[in-house]
């Protein structure tokens, strides 16, 4: 019954040229999520790996647990100095995300482009 | 014959995780009749995903051989859900999360459900079994309510 979460990786130049990695998720995410989120994350180099992207165009359904994961990718970002953005997140979750305080460590932007831009 | 005073809808899930999307979406459809604004519906659909996740993992304790009750009732300007579980029900209210204490390890990245169904609806009240199940908490949103 779980919908399971897709995700995966591309590599990208921002407009300093500075390398982006976009991970790219699709379907829900909640407490099955793990593997998707926390595991695609945690197999980025950290040495090399400074800017991301996470892309919530394609996903429907976050629940509290989804966001607690995010969280976790968050709190391990910040350990490692990389900055991390979202994009593509509806109106609603922009407001949940927002309500939870996530925005303090997270930028939230409507589109990859300004995603980008904001780099 | 008289207009009846509410409507109701009720589904019985699983206690396993995931159906809760059948509450969510069962609460949409019956949303959308009345007439809620779109983002007022996505407010009471995470607001009954996380009570029915609480009643599926705490109420529960996930034993599928229990089932998780929605009950929705519809009146003229309000819409009522109740989600019904076997556990002995919560007896306090949570805080809000605090972000900072969570990135900094001092608070569990989870635990937000229940700040969440606060945040998102006009009222939330959880109820304690009298015989120790049969809890449920309830929630309402309302339709004059002005969306931000």
């Amino acid at each position: 019954m779980q919908s399971e979460t897709k995700s995966h990786v591309e590599q990208a130049t921002s407009p300093a040229g500075q390398p982006v990695s976009i991970i790219h998720f699709e379907g829900d995410i909640s407490s099955t999520s793990k593997d998707a989120v926390l595991g695609t994350y945690q197999a980025l180099p950290k040495a090399t790996t400074k800017l991301i992207l996470l892309d919530f165009v394609k996903v429907d359904y976050i629940n509290s647990s989804g966001i607690a994961l995010v969280i976790q990718l968050l709190i391990e970002a910040k350990t490692t100095g990389q900055k991390v953005l979202a994009f593509g997140l509806s109106p609603h979750f922009v407001k949940v995300f927002t309500m939870v305080g996530i925005t303090k460590y997270a930028g939230l932007y409507p589109s990859l482009a300004e995603a980008m831009a904001a780099l | 014959m008289s207009k009846p005073k509410s409507t109701n809808v009720e589904v019985r899930l699983p206690s396993r995780m995931g159906f809760e999307k059948v509450a969510m979406s069962t609460a949409a459809s019956v949303a959308k009749l009345m007439g809620f604004p779109e983002a007022r519906v996505e407010d009471l659909k995470t607001a009954v995903a996380e009570a029915c996740i609480n009643a599926i993992e705490h109420g529960n304790r996930m034993n599928e051989k229990l089932s998780v009750g929605v009950v929705l009732s519809a009146g003229d300007d309000e819409l009522e859900v109740k989600v019904i579980d076997d556990g002995k029900g919560m007896n306090r209210q949570q805080a809000k999360p605090d972000i900072d204490k969570k990135m900094h390890g001092e608070e569990d990245p989870r635990g937000m459900g229940m700040f969440l169904i606060q945040a998102l609806v006009d009222e939330a009240e959880w109820v304690a079994g009298t015989d120790g199940k049969s809890s449920y908490v309830r929630l309402v949103i309302r339709l004059d309510k002005e969306t931000e």
